[in-house]
């Protein structure tokens, strides 16, 4: 499969992530790579094959609905790079 | 304390928590003096993997994304270890959010290998299978996704082993592939292996994947043993990629098994060549959700440049914040997820998962054991590998086998290369089998000395 600059660009969008230049050629190119790499898969016959999705073996597993495990609002605003009083802040989400 | 200051340059630690070890240390003689019952691993001392939560120290998952970041509780394993009297020293660089396999993508820099400096610890985990080799703590937890704790541990001459999926909670650890991850160990002999797996394994009210099977206690029943059935895939020991003083050794050492009086048989495993790629689909599409977290609003680092809107802003602070490998595997996941590719990509790998899982199955159907490879290599040079992810890749592929089943392995030490460098091998079981698993190790495995 041919990785394409839009292809990049939309990964990118949908990653939250963004490139310069010349980053956007390396993965480009990295892409193409593991895409190429990973298309082994393509020969082996899955037909009918269910997907196994959870390795868990438990199923149902319940627990008293009681209240706990939270964090304190003080511990829960510690780490973050910044804050306003009870809040946590983020740059200007709405235009004026 | 001397001997960490000693080794500093090796790079294994990120913190040493120096004063506070200490302080503890003379809280356990106090405890001892006053003839207060003491904990199966009174005054052990053991370092973490920096993707491990340990309340109120610093944890980073070896990225520049989560420098600074405190944790708020400790992971169920570590508070089962300080239960029983453990010290925790530090906490021990590692490829960032576990990604590598060679301890080259850390923003806290390379991990040494203690045996020959030039050479790379082996990832992620490097650093704790370096404080182990290195003498820098008596045991030490890693992560296992696809082999960190294993291959790293086979690249420094020492033991590592992975419990199946669902021994140990992973509650405190940094998520990278859900699906995979589980909380694996580094020693020098199995009973001390044995020890920490019985202690941190167990339901856990934190984490529903935890299974809520009976722990067997693995330190006091090593020594039960039988007689095994061994199975070996001819496939792995003819791999083209196969170092051959590695095969050799490896066969030699079936032989002797068999000379024991263990049954040893080949089995032919035609999925070999497939378990890399299903592997790097499913990690990086589970990756690529788990890492969606890192945004720099309520923790971890964030862009300092000006912005203009909120997606700017997550786009500039997870760029500026991601490693190289990390952002590869990010894009990767978000193709095989994306639509248009889903069905093609990541149905198709857990179609491919489940054929393995069954294949698996029926080997174990007639075999206690499955002996493997660790790696097709011994530990490689500075740069070598870096410049071409899908080689890198490959030389997984031994390890990520028991991930993609969901069954406990362990790599012992075997022989050692021409090159002067150490290599192991790998033995697997059946999920739930550690017990089996450890007794086998015990066996067949020399205790292995540190530096």
């Amino acid at each position: 499969m041919e990785v394409t600059d839009e292809m990049v660009e939309k990964l990118a969008w949908l990653s939250r992530l963004s490139f310069n230049e010349e980053e956007k050629t390396a993965i480009r190119a990295d892409l193409q790579d593991l895409i190429a790499f990973v298309d082994k898969l393509k020969e082996i016959d899955v037909e009918g094959v269910e997907p196994l999705i959870h390795m868990s073996q438990e199923i149902n597993v319940f627990r008293e609905d009681v209240v706990r495990g939270s964090v304190p609002r003080e511990e829960g605003l510690k780490n973050a790079p910044s804050v306003a009083g009870d809040f946590f802040t983020v740059p200007r989400a709405l235009k004026k | 304390m001397a001997r960490i200051e000693e080794y500093r340059h090796l790079n294994a630690f990120i913190d040493v928590f120096a004063d506070e070890a200490l302080t503890r240390a003379a809280e356990l003689d106090n405890k001892k003096k006053k003839g207060l019952p003491c904990g199966k691993l009174f005054g052990v001392v053991v370092g973490i993997k920096d993707v491990i939560c340990y309340k109120d120290h610093h944890i980073s998952a070896g990225s520049a994304i989560l420098k600074g970041f405190t944790s708020l509780y400790s992971a169920t394993a570590i508070e089962r270890l300080l239960g029983e009297d453990a010290i925790i020293i530090g906490n021990l660089n590692c490829d960032e959010f576990a990604m590598g396999s060679s301890n080259e993508n850390s923003a806290y820099g390379n991990v040494l290998n203690a045996l020959d400096p030039t050479r790379v610890s082996g990832g992620s985990s490097g650093g704790s299978a370096v404080a182990v080799q290195a003498g820098l703590c008596m045991v030490s937890l890693g992560s296992d996704t696809g082999g960190s704790v294993r291959q790293p541990a086979d690249f420094c001459g020492v033991i590592g082993f992975k419990p199946g999926y669902g021994r140990i909670s992973r509650y405190g650890l940094i998520a990278y592939a859900s699906s995979f991850d589980q909380i694996g160990i580094f020693g020098t002999n199995i009973e001390d292996i044995a020890l920490l797996v019985e202690i941190m394994a167990g339901p856990d009210e934190y984490d529903s994947t935890a299974a809520r099977k009976p722990v067997p206690a693995f330190s006091q029943l090593l020594k039960d043993t039988k007689k095994f059935k061994i199975a070996y895939f001819p496939q792995s020991l003819a791999h083209p990629s196969l170092d051959p003083e590695i095969g050799m050794a490896i066969r030699d050492h079936l032989k002797m098994l068999e000379k024991e009086g263990h049954t040893v048989e080949p089995v032919d495993f035609e999925l070999l060549d497939y378990i890399v790629p299903a592997y790097y689909i499913l990690t990086t599409a589970e990756a690529s959700s788990n890492l969606a977290r890192y945004d720099g609003v309520k923790y971890g680092t964030r862009t300092k440049e000006l912005v203009n809107n909120l997606d700017e802003f997550y786009r500039k602070s997870r760029s500026q914040g991601f490693g190289k490998e990390v952002k590869r595997r990010i894009m990767l996941g978000t193709f095989v997820l994306s639509t248009g590719y889903y069905d093609a990509y990541y149905t198709r790998a857990q179609q491919v998962r489940r054929r393995i899982k069954e294949q698996t199955d029926l080997i174990f159907k007639h075999f206690d054991i499955i002996i493997l490879p660790t790696t097709p290599a011994p530990a490689f040079r500075f740069g070598e590998k870096s410049h071409d992810a899908v080689e890198m890749f490959l030389a997984d592929l031994f390890t990520v086998f028991a991930n993609l089943a969901g069954i406990p392995a362990i790599s012992y030490p075997l022989s050692k290369h021409s090159n002067g460098m150490p290599f192991g091998i790998q033995a697997m079981t059946n999920q739930f089998e550690e017990l089996s698993l450890l007794q086998f190790s015990n066996l067949s495995c020399h205790p292995s000395g540190t530096l």
